[in-house]
């Protein structure tokens, strides 16, 4: 298991390397000069400040060294100065990051806990009229786009109901002090149940928006993984000892189905963390998502750069961590040679 | 197709449905010009904000409304419909050219050409799709060349690597190894005997991967990245709707339906060409 952990961190060197360098590259493509971008819009400054001002920064040193600089800025977490709002990249990026986790860990736990009963239910009752609904409701979850919901939940429940709030994280006057980013902690931590139900309610629709990708993928895998076990010689065992239904479903059937389970939700979460800019913008939610629309409409190419940098870099970790998941978790998997 | 597929494909219903639903909004996308009651481009003022009606007093009745410039939906959405297939259609079309083409040749020349392709691969998928193709619509502005470029960057992974799987497997196949030892050049071996082989499972996730990329385009040109107004694309008219959710739901609501028909119905599709031509694609993850 140790060597096999080593070898599979030991793999993602490479990927992180590479990540690393298309990052720099985008950058070191993009048209313009980025002292051109900086100055721009302090005025007209001389060639020769201009000059002095990129030999400062580096711009004049050939191609590899400038990478090198670029990934011992990454190693001591420098990724630049953003061009528009003049303040360090990685800054920007963090305090963003808590909205962002935030949102897509409550989308991620809606998924979870409607998916998987939703999931067992159709394994269980398979070609049942609950069976052929829920696979035409999880074919319609990953067939439409995530925004739109959100703005389908907005027309509903703000413009006709009138239940929730459009936009934002919070409304004003709720007496929350924010301490940790996250508003839902800081409400509970303070003991402020207005407040958390404030941010609940500001949470709901663009969660239940991100979700829906994830909740359809994570039901057909449930479905499909639970059917499969429910065959084996084992649950035919348990049921013939006289061992409860219920109980044999839950407890011998679904605990091997779940498997593929924690894998494929490892790796939804990445794809939800990397979706989740439109639904963001929608609702504007103060998140990374929205920080990168942004950054690409102002044309502020260093901090583009570092979201996409940081964006990778969760993805290739969230991967690691599927793969590292499925190889904990199931005992068959052999550390030998082929991982 | 072979007749045994053919007929399992036939049996699938879900899947008929699905082609059928891809047919018929093809085909009302591509004779939009020619079908749509009204001009997509140019509406009339008077008529701004109309909610969706049969009956008008000019005989031409708004069947989904208009919009704040009062263009047709409908129209629009045909229109619109012609701009996403077709680059759902033109992205996917290059990207599996490229990835049938990259898949074939690094599984069988293999060494530091495997190599080198693979490790290109791994560190392409570990960029969230919508992040890199952002980016890269930054870098190159907007326009729809550019969008197609945007979007097939990452796009060719998806059949390299099952195309890399499926080639590896037959590498070593009596079949192959008799054209070798007759003298048949790698051009030959590559694209007369293993090609053939790589079709069915290239043809389902070309299929299961135009529905995708559509989604991809519709978030670009939502947040304003992808397709310019005026001209109109599915996502572009979801945006156009945003300002109007208050006052009227139908702008963004139905050509949001149209994107979901059209992906519901190109995924049924290709699930059915799935089961019926390569159902070990099943286990594959083509989402992404």
């Amino acid at each position: 298991m140790i060597s096999y952990l080593a070898r599979r961190l030991v793999q993602a060197v490479p990927v992180f390397l590479g990540v690393t360098f298309v990052v720099f590259l985008l950058m070191y493509l993009t048209p313009g000069d980025p002292v051109e971008l900086y100055m721009g819009q302090a005025g007209i400054v001389s060639q020769e400040e201009m000059a002095r001002i990129r030999h400062e920064f580096g711009l004049d040193r050939p191609f590899l060294e400038q990478y090198g600089r670029f990934l011992w800025g990454i190693a001591r977490g420098d990724l630049g100065r953003s061009i528009v709002h003049r303040r360090p990249v990685a800054e920007l990026i963090g305090e963003r990051i808590p909205a962002t986790l935030e949102l897509s860990l409550f989308a991620a736990l809606i998924a979870l806990l409607v998916a998987i009963p939703a999931g067992v239910v159709a394994a269980v009752r398979r070609y049942s009229l609950l069976d052929n609904v829920g696979t035409l409701l999880s074919l319609v979850g990953v067939s439409m786009p995530g925004f739109w919901l959100g703005l389908i939940l907005i027309i509903f429940f703000s413009v006709t109901m009138r239940v929730l709030p459009v936009a934002g994280r919070m409304a004003y006057g709720t007496g929350l002090e924010p301490q940790t980013g996250f508003l839902l902690l800081d409400a509970l931590l303070q003991g402020n149940g207005r407040a958390a139900l404030d941010v609940l309610r500001h949470l709901a629709m663009p969660a239940l928006a991100m979700s829906a990708g994830m909740m359809a993928m994570t039901m057909r895998i449930t479905r499909s993984s639970l059917s499969e076990t429910i065959g084996q010689d084992y649950v035919r065992t348990a049921r013939a000892k006289g061992v409860p239904e219920g109980r044999v479903v839950v407890r011998h059937a679904l605990r091997n189905a779940l498997l593929p389970v924690v894998t494929a939700v490892a790796l939804n979460l990445g794809a939800l963390l990397g979706g989740n800019m439109v639904v963001e913008t929608v609702f504007a939610w103060p998140g990374l998502g929205q920080r990168v629309v942004d950054a690409v409409k102002t044309r502020d190419f260093p901090l583009v750069q570092g979201c996409v940098l940081v964006y990778a870099l969760t993805y290739v970790v969230l991967n690691l961590a599927a793969d590292l998941s499925y190889a904990f978790l199931n005992p068959r998997i052999s550390h030998g040679k082929e991982g | 197709m072979g007749s045994r597929a053919w007929r399992a494909f036939r049996r699938n219903r879900l899947a008929l449905g699905g082609g059928i639903l891809v047919l018929v909004l093809s085909l009302s996308s591509l004779l939009a010009p020619w079908i749509t009651p009204h001009d997509p481009l140019r509406g009339r003022l008077p008529d701004r904000l109309r909610s969706p009606s049969i009956v008008s007093a000019s005989g031409k009745p708004y069947l989904l409304g208009t919009d704040n410039l009062g263009r047709d939906i409908l129209s629009r959405i045909l229109h619109g419909g012609r701009v996403s297939i077709s680059l759902g259609l033109l992205v996917v079309g290059m990207s599996i050219v490229v990835g049938v083409v990259l898949g074939l040749v690094s599984a069988y020349v293999g060494g530091w050409v495997d190599t080198t392709v693979q490790r290109l691969v791994d560190v392409l998928l570990a960029f969230p799709y919508l992040v890199l193709a952002i980016a890269l619509m930054g870098l190159f502005g907007p326009g729809f060349l550019n969008l197609v470029v945007a979007l097939a960057f990452k796009e060719w992974v998806t059949a390299c690597r099952i195309v890399r799987s499926e080639a590896l497997a037959l590498k070593n196949a009596a079949f192959v190894e008799a054209s070798r030892a007759a003298g048949a050049g790698l051009f030959r071996i590559l694209f007369r005997h293993l090609l053939p082989n790589v079709i069915p499972g290239a043809v389902v996730v070309a299929t299961l991967r135009v529905g995708w990329v559509i989604l991809m385009e519709a978030s670009l040109s939502f947040l304003g990245l992808g397709i310019q107004p005026p001209q109109p694309s599915w996502g572009v008219i979801i945006a156009d709707g945003r300002d109007y959710l208050f006052r009227a739901w139908w702008i963004s609501t139905f050509p949001g339906i149209a994107i979901l028909l059209f992906v519901l119905g190109v995924n049924l599709l290709g699930e059915g060409l799935r089961d019926a031509l390569d159902p070990r694609l099943a286990s594959e993850r083509l989402s992404e």
